[in-house]
C-alpha cells in the first residue's frame, strides 16, 4: 500500500514539473499572428514572407478556416484574420462582447468558376437561374440529368461537384446564386480539397462544379469553365480581366482580413505589416491565382484603414459590392 | 503374422497419407500468408515509390533547409521539419515514462477491484478514441485553462495524450509476458516489491515496451487534426529559440512556448494548393515523413533486438 501511494505521487510531480516552468505566453505584439481562412492563406503568406525578409519583423499565419480564425480572432489571440466572406453578425457580436473591434479591408477579388468536362459542348454559357435549378435544396433527387436543366441540352446524367459546408467557397455560392446561406442539394459530391473536385469534373462528362479561379487556370486543359449570364444580361467569362472591371458577376467574390483595431491603431509593427500589405497585395494577390482590385482602390482601402474605420459593411448580406461601396458601408457603420 | 504386418502397412499409409494431407494444409497457409504479406508490401511499397518519384525533383539539400514561400520551387521544410522533431521530443520525454509508470503500477501495485477495473477499460478504450477528440480536448486544457498557448509544449502534451494508452497498454502485457517464477525466485531472495520491479520486471519487458513506443511515436508523427486544433502554423518562417544555449545552464526552454509548424500539415497546404509545382512539394514531404517514421522504427527495433539478445530464459 505505501508504495502505491509513493509512485501515485511520483507521477502527480512529473505531471507538475513538467507546467511549472511554463509561464503564460503572453506579450506585446512580438509576432504578428495571423490565422483563417486557407483561401485567403496564399495571400498572407507571399506578403509575409517579404514583409519578414524586408523588415525582420515575425509574422506566422495559421490556417483554421474563416470560421476557426473568427474564434481565435475575438478571443484577442491573433491580430489579423483572413476571411473569405464577410464576417457574420454572430462573430460580431462574440468580438464586441470581448471588447474586440475590427476593422474590414479587403485585399482582393476570387472569381468562383463554375466548371465542366471539355467534352461538353451544350453548357458552356448558362444563366444563374439554371445553376439555381440544379443546385437548390429542391432539385435533391429530381435533376439529374442535363436535358431536365434546359430544352435542348443532351439526355446526359448530371454529376455535381462542390467544396464542403465547411467553406467560405461553399457560403458565397449559396448566397450568390441560391439567394439562401447555405441551402443546398444533398446529393452532390462535396470535397474540401479543390483538387478533387478538378479531377472528378475531368473524369466525368456530364461532370459540373464550382471553384476559385486559380484551380481552373491551372487545369485549363482538363476542364472547360462557364460563361454566366451577369446582371447587365452578357454571358462573360471566368478571367482576371472580367473579374477586375465588375463584369464578371454574380460570382466574383471579394477577400478579406479583419484587423484587431487597438492594435492596428497603436501597435508600430502591425500599423507597418498593414501599409506593407496593402502596398503589395496587388502584385502579391495576382501572383498567387487572385484578382488584384485597382491601385485607385487600393489607396481608398488604405485611407479607410488610416482613419481607423471600425464594423463590417455586410450586416446585412451583400452580394455584388464594389470596393468602394464596401467602403462606404463599412465606414458608416 | 502376414496378415498383421500388412494391416500394420495398411496403417502406416494412412498415417502417412494424413502426414501428407496435413504437411499440403501448412503449405496452402503459408502460401496465403506469403500471399498476403507481399501484396500488402508491395502496395505499400509502389505508394511510397511514387510518391518518391513524384517528390524527387525538389528532394534536395536546400528543401530541408528552406523556409515555406509562395514559390513553390523555393519552399522548403525547414521550419516543418524541427517544428516536428521538437514536438516529438516532448511527446517521448512524458508519455514514455509516465506511460511505463502508469502500466506498471496498474500491473504491480493496483489492487484489483471495480476501480482498477474500469481505468483498465478506459486505458483500452482511449486508444481507440479518434485523434481530433484529443485535440479538442488539448484546446480547452492546455491552450485555455493552463495558458500554455499555441506551442511546441502543448502539441507535445498532446500527442503525448494520444500516445500514453498504447504504451500503457504495451508495458503491462509485456509485464504478464514474464514468467511468475522470476518473480518468485526475486521475492525468495529476499527483494522488496520495488527492487524486483526495477531490477527484473521493467528490464524484462524493455522489448515489449519498446513495440509500444515505436506504434505510439510513429502514430504521433502522422498526426494532423489535434495538432491543428491546438493552433498550429502554417506559414512560420523563424525558428524556435535554441535549446542549447550559449551561457551557462547551457539549457534554454523558451523554444517550448514557441509557435510552430509540423510536417504534415505543410504537406496538407501544398497538396491543396493549385499549382502544380506545391504537389511536388507534397509530394517531396510525404516522403520525408515516411523515411523519418521507417528510421525512427529501425532504430528502435535494433534497439529491442539488442535488448531481448541479453534475455536469458
Amino acid at each position: 500500500m505505501k508504495h502505491s501511494k509513493f509512485s501515485a505521487l511520483g507521477v502527480s510531480a512529473a505531471v507538475a514539473a513538467t507546467f511549472t516552468f511554463i509561464a503564460p505566453a503572453q506579450a506585446a505584439v512580438d509576432i504578428i499572428q495571423i490565422d483563417g481562412s486557407s483561401t485567403v492563406y496564399p495571400i498572407s503568406e507571399a506578403v509575409a514572407e517579404e514583409f519578414q525578409k524586408e523588415t525582420g519583423i515575425k509574422v506566422t499565419v495559421g490556417v483554421s478556416g474563416t470560421g476557426g480564425g473568427f474564434k481565435k480572432f475575438c478571443r484577442g489571440d491573433t491580430v489579423i484574420s483572413n476571411a473569405s466572406r464577410p464576417i457574420k453578425a454572430k462573430e460580431v457580436k462574440k468580438c464586441k462582447e470581448a471588447g474586440i473591434n475590427f476593422i474590414e479591408i479587403p485585399v482582393a477579388f476570387d472569381a468562383l468558376t463554375v466548371v465542366i468536362n471539355p467534352a461538353n459542348d451544350w453548357a458552356t454559357e448558362m444563366t444563374p437561374e439554371e445553376l439555381k435549378m440544379m443546385w437548390e435544396p429542391e432539385a435533391q433527387g429530381k435533376i439529374t440529368n442535363w436535358k431536365q436543366v434546359r430544352s435542348g441540352f443532351p439526355d446526359v446524367p448530371l454529376k455535381l461537384y462542390g467544396p464542403g459546408a465547411d467553406s467560405g467557397t461553399f457560403d458565397y455560392f449559396t448566397e450568390a446564386v441560391i439567394k439562401k446561406s447555405k441551402a443546398i442539394r444533398g446529393d452532390f459530391t462535396a470535397s474540401e480539397d479543390d483538387n478533387i473536385l478538378v479531377q472528378g469534373v475531368a473524369g466525368d462528362k456530364g461532370g459540373i462544379g464550382y471553384f476559385g479561379l486559380a484551380y481552373y487556370e491551372e487545369n485549363k486543359d482538363k476542364l472547360g469553365a462557364v460563361k454566366v449570364k451577369n446582371a447587365q444580361g452578357e454571358f462573360v467569362a471566368p478571367s482576371v480581366p472580367n473579374a477586375a472591371s465588375g463584369k464578371y458577376n454574380p460570382l466574383s467574390r471579394p477577400l478579406f482580413m479583419y484587423l484587431n483595431a487597438t492594435k492596428a491603431a497603436f501597435d508600430p509593427k502591425v500599423k507597418k505589416f498593414v501599409e506593407f500589405y496593402l502596398k503589395h497585395a496587388g502584385k502579391m494577390s495576382a501572383e498567387v491565382g487572385y484578382i488584384p482590385f485597382s491601385d485607385a482602390e487600393y489607396t481608398a482601402i488604405l485611407n479607410h484603414y488610416k482613419g481607423l474605420k471600425t464594423g463590417t459593411a455586410f450586416e446585412k448580406p451583400a452580394i455584388g459590392l464594389s470596393v468602394n461601396e464596401i467602403l462606404t458601408l463599412s465606414a458608416g457603420n | 503374422m502376414a496378415e498383421n504386418n500388412a494391416k500394420q502397412l495398411k496403417d502406416l499409409d494412412q498415417i502417412r497419407a494424413l502426414i501428407q494431407k496435413h504437411k499440403k494444409n501448412d503449405f496452402i497457409f503459408a502460401f496465403i500468408g506469403m500471399f498476403i504479406i507481399a501484396s500488402l508490401t508491395i502496395t505499400l511499397l509502389i505508394l511510397f515509390l511514387d510518391l518518391f518519384f513524384d517528390g524527387y525533383p525538389r528532394l534536395g539539400l536546400e528543401f530541408f533547409s528552406n523556409y515555406p514561400s509562395r514559390k513553390a520551387i523555393q519552399a522548403g521544410i525547414l521550419s516543418a521539419w524541427i517544428g516536428s522533431s521538437l514536438v516529438l521530443i516532448v511527446t517521448f520525454l512524458v508519455a514514455v515514462p509516465m506511460g511505463i509508470a502508469a502500466g506498471v503500477y496498474l500491473e504491480e501495485y493496483a489492487k484489483k477491484n471495480w476501480l482498477s477495473d474500469l481505468i483498465e477499460i478506459n486505458v483500452s478504450n482511449l486508444a481507440g478514441v479518434p485523434s481530433i477528440i484529443y485535440g479538442l480536448l488539448a484546446l480547452g486544457l492546455f491552450v485555455y485553462s493552463f495558458g500554455l498557448g499555441q506551442s511546441i509544449l502543448t502539441a507535445g502534451l498532446t500527442l503525448a495524450l494520444l500516445m500514453l494508452p498504447v504504451v500503457i497498454v504495451a508495458t503491462r502485457e509485456s509485464i504478464r509476458a514474464i514468467p511468475v517464477h522470476i518473480r518468485e525466485a526475486a521475492f525468495a531472495v529476499g527483494a522488496t516489491k520495488w527492487q524486483v520491479v526495477l531490477n527484473h520486471v521493467i528490464p524484462y519487458s524493455y522489448g515489449g515496451i519498446l513495440t509500444g513506443v515505436i506504434i505510439g511515436m510513429a502514430r504521433a508523427i502522422g498526426e494532423t487534426a489535434p495538432v491543428i486544433t491546438i493552433g498550429a502554423l502554417t506559414f512560420i518562417a523563424f525558428l524556435p529559440p535554441s535549446p542549447i544555449g550559449t551561457e551557462a545552464p547551457f539549457l534554454n526552454f523558451d523554444w517550448l512556448q514557441s509557435g510552430f509548424t509540423v510536417l504534415p500539415i505543410q504537406m496538407f497546404n501544398w497538396i491543396s494548393r493549385p499549382q502544380y509545382e506545391f504537389h511536388v512539394n507534397a509530394a517531396a514531404t510525404g516522403a520525408v515523413i515516411i523515411v523519418l517514421t521507417a528510421l525512427m522504427n529501425g532504430f528502435a527495433i535494433k534497439l529491442r533486438y539488442d535488448v531481448r539478445k541479453k534475455i536469458k530464459w
